[in-house]
């Protein structure tokens, strides 16, 4: 039977896949499994092989009309019904439909004695039969190898299983085939080798008593796939897949705003609030309001109609409405007209890649604009720190190509540096980091607030006091001063203080301008007193001189007269100019000059 | 030559007790298919001596038999009479097997 290789297959033609419909795992393989060909489905008991098996039938049939033929080597029908019933198929009514048959063969060694060569073409028949009975075109085969315990030629069994892998692609059956795990072999019995399509193996480790389910295509020939170990979680819906490492930075950023539920908080955001779609870190020490902030956050979505998924992993739905409501929130009308989902699940419940796929499985099933998760620290309890990181990038990229606005909460160890290692190692991821960190001093303990970054807009760069009241939170601007940075009553009495320097200032202005004006009238008093001194000087001044001058006439008279009589030449008279004494310009609005400015 | 019909004719005795009810089945003259009915065919002959009666079953004429019958291996021969039902695959060339898978031996 030859195989198209890649590097042979021209362009145009493609691989033909046919989806599994199986969540997740079509995104992984990029569009189902090889159409027409068989798929190893290898794992450890209890994986999960016979639920992927019946599964991608019953999705075949209700999801792709194609009718399917489950061989069961291991499980009796009625067994098989029961078991996917809590998965909500219905096998009997497919079967009644004419859409699925579901054949038990029953192998028993000790039933059967071999006397000569045989083969297995009874096996062919009974699978011809089934096929062409409803038409199918899906077979899953349960596991083949119970053949080998059944038969002890396994020469033969390898050529007859070689055989029915090229009848079904020769009959162009999807089919899925699933077999034990080995050791140190993909299959306890080597069938990796006749399976040369698509290789899936299933896995199911339990780290510190928590499980985790998880898939990795192995092999998948002729097409790109995800080459991650992907978990996968088995509940009331089927089997979920979480591809989600695949995504990548290409989602859109939305340019909307949308408010942060605390005015306030809004305002320290150019007025607007947080960017639709972000990711926002509120991380802080213990009972620092991190939950009422988130709780705050959800309600302003649900006042605008939309819808927020909560996930508490430390408080129970109740407590949280409780607590909220000594805010003044009422979450309860929310929850009741089923805006607000809480979703309340100890971290240790699951392992940390099942929150993940839970998270995944609730976003899809409730469509919500805004998740909250509070707090994300609770899940590094479960695990490594670089698994709890891979486990938000992938949780991140995620929202984001969702388009929904996430916040998170952190819990820090308050003592130490405030930024913790946890958030250190997330904030790359985190497009808006609020710290709430409480302040200790003067024997009080306050909350501080403020946002350390937030991507593409002009946040404020100011420590708040955060308060919690009956009326919800309020943050207040804190006393930043040459003694640092006040809170509480300490504000309270710096700013009471301030106050009274302030009145005292004001008094200081008055007396000031009281005593100038006062020197000013003493300074013109002086000024009169002088004025009228001077003027008295010169009256008398005047008189003198006119008294000297008419003395002078006189005289010069006498002397004019006795040179008449002495008969002398005529001499020149004697001119005295009278004395200027007028006083200096000395305004007193100069003095006052200052005043009207 | 092949028919889904009695082999040989019901040749009841009351010489040893009770009487083999078999039937064998092939899919359609392959070497193996032959060798079994030849093979069945001397067994029967040598060590029931009458007291049996054969069935050949052939799937490639009638395949949705073998979802009934719950036939894996090809040729099968069951035992349905006396029971317990038994099943002997192979082409029945290994005598001795075929003898303990019927449990000729006992008789």
């Amino acid at each position: 039977m030859p195989h198209p290789t890649f590097n042979m297959t021209p362009p145009d033609v493609q691989l033909e896949k046919a989806l599994t419909g199986i969540e997740g795992l079509d995104e992984i393989t990029s569009g189902g499994l090889p159409k027409g060909r068989p798929t190893l489905i290898c794992g450890s008991a209890g994986c999960g092989k016979t639920m992927f098996a019946i599964e991608f039938l019953v999705r075949g049939i209700l999801e792709h009309g194609e009718p399917g033929v489950f061989i069961a080597f291991e499980e009796s029908p009625e067994d098989l019904a029961k078991n996917v019933a809590s998965l909500g198929f219905n096998l009997k009514e497919l079967e009644e439909q004419g859409k699925l048959i579901v054949e038990y063969i029953h192998i028993d060694k000790s039933d059967i004695a071999v006397a000569g060569d045989f083969d297995l073409e009874g096996l062919f028949l009974v699978l011809q039969s089934c096929v062409e009975s409803i038409g199918a075109k899906r077979v899953s085969i349960d596991t083949l190898e119970a053949l080998f315990s059944g038969f002890d030629n396994h020469a033969l069994l390898r050529q007859e299983i070689r055989r029915l892998f090229r009848w079904l692609k020769d009959r162009d059956l999807t089919t899925v085939i699933t077999a034990e795990r080995g050791d140190g072999a993909l299959t306890r019995q080597g069938l990796e080798e006749y399976v040369s399509d698509c290789v899936i193996v299933l896995d199911h480790r339990i780290i510190d008593q928590v499980s985790t389910r998880r898939l990795r295509v192995v092999k998948y020939r002729g097409s790109v796939h995800g080459t991650n170990e992907y978990p996968f979680l088995i509940d009331d819906g089927g089997i979920s897949v979480l591809p989600i490492s695949s995504l990548g930075l290409d989602h859109p950023a939305s340019k909307e705003r949308i408010s942060t539920g605390v005015p306030r908080l809004d305002i320290m955001m150019e007025g607007k609030g947080y960017y639709r779609g972000s990711s926002v870190l509120v991380s802080g020490t213990a009972g620092s309001g991190k939950t009422s902030l988130a709780n705050f956050f959800a309600d302003a979505t649900c006042r605008r109609g939309e819808k927020c998924l909560y996930m508490a992993f430390e408080e129970s739905p109740s407590q949280i409405k409780r607590n909220m409501e000594s805010l003044g929130l009422n979450q309860e009308q929310w929850t009741s007209k089923g805006l607000l989902t809480y979703y309340a699940s100890r971290p240790s419940l699951h392992g940390l890649e099942m929150h993940l796929v839970k998270i995944h499985k609730m976003v899809k099933e409730i469509r919500p604009q805004v998740i909250v998760i509070d707090p994300i620290t609770n899940l590094t309890s479960l695990a490594t720190m670089s698994e709890v990181n891979a486990m938000l990038v992938r949780l991140i990229d995620f929202l984001k190509a969702e388009g929904i606005t996430a916040l998170f909460t952190s819990l820090t160890s308050g003592t130490q540096s405030i930024l913790e290692a946890t958030d250190v190692g997330v904030s790359s991821l985190i497009d808006t980091w609020l710290l709430v960190r409480d302040i200790e001093s003067s024997g009080e303990r306050n909350r501080g607030m403020y946002v350390i970054k937030s991507r593409g807009m002009a946040h404020s760069n100011q420590i708040r006091e955060f308060r919690l009241s009956s009326e919800g939170i309020d943050l207040r601007d804190v006393y930043v001063g040459p003694s640092g940075m006040l809170t509480g009553s300490a504000r309270l009495t710096m700013e009471a203080e301030e106050r009274a320097a302030a009145v005292t200032a004001e008094q200081e202005i008055e007396n000031t301008k009281i005593r100038l004006e006062r020197k000013r009238q003493a300074l013109e008093a002086q000024w009169a007193v002088m004025q009228a001194e001077f003027a008295n000087e010169e009256e008398e001044a005047a008189r003198f001189i006119s008294q000297k001058k008419s003395v002078q006439g006189h005289l010069m008279e006498d002397r004019n007269e006795m040179a008449r009589q002495r008969k002398s030449d005529d001499a020149e008279p004697l001119n005295v100019k009278p004395l200027n004494l007028h006083p200096p310009t000395l305004k007193p609005s100069a003095v006052n000059g200052r005043k009207g400015e | 030559m092949m028919e889904d019909a009695t082999m040989e004719p019901a040749r009841e005795t009351s010489a040893g007790g009770e009487t083999f009810l078999l039937k064998l089945y092939v899919a359609g003259q392959t070497p193996k298919s032959m060798a079994a009915i030849e093979n069945l065919d001397r067994i029967c002959t040598e060590h029931l001596q009458g007291r049996y009666r054969v069935e050949v079953i052939d799937l490639a004429r009638n395949p949705k038999l073998a979802r009934t019958d719950k036939i894996l291996a090809i040729p099968t021969l069951v035992r349905n009479l006396p029971t317990p039902i038994s099943r002997i695959i192979g082409d029945l060339s290994d005598v001795e097997q075929v003898l303990v898978g019927l449990n000729f031996r006992k008789l």
